[in-house]
């Protein structure tokens, strides 16, 4: 399958899916999924998981990028930071509801990913890396400086407030399914791009870009709406984010955040439907467990960074897909 | 009928005596210290904020006395974000009652909303904001050691006093930075002094150099230094570097611990004056403490930070043994209404607004030929009372405070 073959490696031909139907393992892993994340919050401290389906989601959207189109974009994180304080400034200082904020928060990475992806899409490679982090260091100091931000001490204390006037946020459960629902929607939304004709020029494009130009199809434009896409599940992602901790900080614009997310789609499986999610699932926790060496944290992802490039270059759920023979 | 006395009695002890015990939960009070275990903050707080609290909890004698006493520690990075994930983690699942410590004002804050949130017991040491008993003050918190108005009151206005009339500030761009440098603005204007321009650094930072000449070249005669820990060791030491002293221009470091000035060394430190609520050589009962604190932490003497984590906990433990009860706002009740007494502080009390009072000294960095030794640092300029050392209540704007 498509899906499995790392850009510029493929030897197979690209198989095309159109037949509409979703093979029956992945419904039976989307499944699994869904059931453990329903019954996870009573064995695990929900706040933890909260965090891990955020970065799940963001994980997921840079992987519709970099797994699909094979753009690698190094300035993620100015997409999940800005809709952050955007969710955050809204419901806080305009006392936007948290669905209109989180709405919100989604508007304004979507519309910044118009401006960012309008300048940067016509460049690939590194070149590309590079330009997004730039413009994410842009977005960094803007962070910084700005005055709505508070800078280094971020907006704090954001209300979390009563979703559609009926659910209580405060309540941990109700955040927590409000947060659940989120991502599973954002998780369609992606794997329905994918497995879409949309998805199918998209890989083509990653495969050949040149041959699928002439075939017909405006390379650039198709680019343009996955980054634009992209940056929006991002978005959604940080300003769910910033409700579920009732902050918005300089951590979430910060580079090693468009790093990290490079680290979690990498480990999980690039290119892959649920690679993201087991990727982002690993980093948390990780982080979450390993909290107490302090400034080593960094030394054992990198570690296991370099021994997943090292030994196992298709991911977790990559090396698992391969060993099933099915695309997960 | 003596059954059935027997039997009321024991029913009735049964029942005095069930809360007491009920009311620590979980039977265990868990006590978490939370600060900078690697950074910036490191040094003036970090590991030994975590010694001084273990030193607490066995002078208070809490193994004779039958109180399970645990503590955790966590090290927030200075990030708010990192912080509030600490502080709600450490509330919802690892029980823990009161978090201790805190410096970087940003995270104080952050942590501030949560135990307020959740209904539990926070005890600033060493971070600094004075917002923290002003317009942020809470019924589940007290700021223990120093705050931003005391810096200010204390080193401002003896800078002012002894000539140091116009200033500039280099301040670390955070709450804490803005809360100084704004505190100090207020007493050197109110001294009849003048403030000629800042600027605003990155928190952390590590070159001061374009920042420094900003300062040089604005003339003031005092560059007020609205930053801590390694931030201020740095813009010193890169100051001596471009001759900023040697210029006539006076560094005035507005908050310096112990620790900073034993980085820097007396060469570079002397004559710095500054205000501080503890030092090692006080008097008898503080140096008794402070050997004993070095003989655990690598012979450094304690930080004014660090001893104030000692005093917190040890009147935390006093009042949750009075009260018998953990409960995060009654304990800070009853540590509000029991005076306190240590061998750091000395006698004081803790005000409505949840200000620890006692008094604050200002102190002057001694020259090399007058320091007998290693960690003898610093000579007695002043001693503002305890009445005077903190921002008077009706100032503050705290809501907890009836006008």
């Amino acid at each position: 399958m498509s899906t499995l073959t790392a850009p510029g490696t493929s030897a197979r031909p690209v198989a095309v899916e159109i037949s509409g139907t979703t093979p029956i393992h992945q419904i039976v892993a989307f499944g699994a999924m869904v059931t453990l994340l329903v019954l996870a919050p009573f064995v695990v401290y929900p706040v933890f998981l909260m965090k891990a389906l955020c970065f799940a989601l963001f994980a997921c959207a840079f992987n519709l990028l970099v797994g699909y189109v094979g753009l690698l974009s190094f300035g993620h994180a100015a997409f999940l930071g800005c809709a952050g304080y955007a969710s955050a400034h809204a419901a806080k200082v305009w006392g936007f509801a948290p669905e209109s904020a989180i709405v919100f928060g989604t508007l304004v990475a979507a519309a910044l990913g118009v401006v960012i992806g309008a300048l940067t899409i016509r460049s690939r490679g590194i070149y590309f890396a590079n330009i997004t982090l730039a413009f994410a260091q842009m977005i960094f100091f803007f962070s910084l400086q700005a005055k709505f931000t508070g800078g280094e001490d971020g907006i704090q204390a954001v209300p979390r407030g009563t979703m559609f006037g009926v659910l209580d946020l405060r309540q941990t459960y109700t955040m927590y399914f409000v947060v659940l629902v989120v991502f599973l929607l954002g998780f369609l939304v992606v794997y329905r791009s994918i497995h879409s004709p949309f998805g199918q020029v998209l890989k083509a494009i990653r495969e050949n870009e040149p041959r699928a130009t002439s075939l017909g199809y405006q390379a650039e434009r198709y680019k343009l709406i996955a980054f634009v896409l992209s940056a929006t599940l991002a978005g959604t992602a940080g300003a769910t984010k910033a409700l579920v901790f009732q902050l918005a900080s300089l951590t979430d614009v910060h580079w090693t955040m468009s790093g990290e997310v490079v680290l979690m789609t990498l480990l999980g499986g690039m290119g892959t439907v649920f690679g993201p999610v087991v990727g982002a699932f690993l980093v948390i926790s990780l982080e979450h467990y390993l909290a107490q060496i302090g400034s080593w944290l960094t030394i054992v992802q990198g570690t296991i960074f370099i021994v997943c490039v090292l030994t196992f270059r298709r991911g977790v759920i990559g090396e698992l897909g391969r060993l099933l023979k099915k695309p997960l | 009928m003596n059954v059935l006395r027997i039997v009321t009695l024991v029913a009735a002890l049964a029942v005095v005596a069930a809360p007491a015990h009920a009311q620590i939960s979980d039977g265990v009070i868990k006590i978490g210290i939370m600060n900078d275990q690697s950074g910036t903050y490191a040094d003036l707080a970090g590991p030994g904020s975590v010694v001084a609290a273990r030193m607490a909890i066995e002078d208070f004698g809490a193994a004779k006395k039958g109180m399970k006493v645990e503590v955790l520690v966590a090290d927030h990075q200075n990030k708010p974000d990192v912080g509030s994930s600490i502080a709600r983690q450490w509330f919802d699942a690892d029980k823990v009652d009161v978090i201790i410590d805190v410096p970087t004002s940003s995270v104080v804050l952050a942590v501030n909303q949560i135990a307020r949130e959740k209904n539990k017991a926070l005890i600033v040491s060493t971070g600094a904001t004075s917002d923290l008993t002003g317009p942020q003050c809470s019924p589940n918190a007290i700021h223990w050691t120093y705050d931003t108005w005391s810096l200010a009151n204390g080193t401002g206005s003896a800078v002012v006093k002894t000539g140091g009339d116009t200033w500039f500030f280099l301040t670390a761009d955070y709450k804490f930075g803005h809360d100084l440098e704004r505190d100090t603005d207020a007493v050197v204007v109110k001294n009849g002094g003048k403030v000629v321009g800042k600027v605003r650094h990155p928190f952390p930072n590590a070159d001061f150099s374009s920042f420094l000449l900003q300062a040089q070249s604005s003339k003031a005669k005092v560059i007020g230094l609205a930053n801590a820990g390694a931030d201020t060791i740095n813009a010193i030491k890169q100051g001596a570097e471009f001759g900023i002293v040697k210029g006539g221009q006076q560094f005035a470091g507005l908050l310096v611990f112990l620790t900073d000035v034993h980085a820097l060394g007396l060469e570079k430190a002397q004559g710095l004056l500054l205000t501080e609520s503890f030092y090692w050589d006080l008097n008898d009962r503080t140096r008794a403490f402070s050997t004993k604190f070095a003989e655990r932490h690598r012979q450094a003497k304690p930080t004014m930070a660090q001893a104030g984590v000692y005093s917190a906990v040890l009147h935390y433990l006093k009042a949750v043994e009075a009260l018998k009860s953990d409960d995060g706002p009654k304990v800070i009740a009853k540590m509000k209404e029991l005076p306190t007494d240590d061998p750091v502080f000395g006698k004081g009390m803790v005000r409505a607004d949840g200000r620890k009072i006692h008094p604050v000294y200002l102190f002057e960095v001694k020259k090399p030929s007058e320091s007998k030794g290693p960690w003898d640092y610093y000579k007695v300029r002043a001693t503002v009372p305890a009445e005077q050392a903190f921002r008077p209540m009706d100032q503050g704007h705290c809501p907890l405070v009836k006008k």
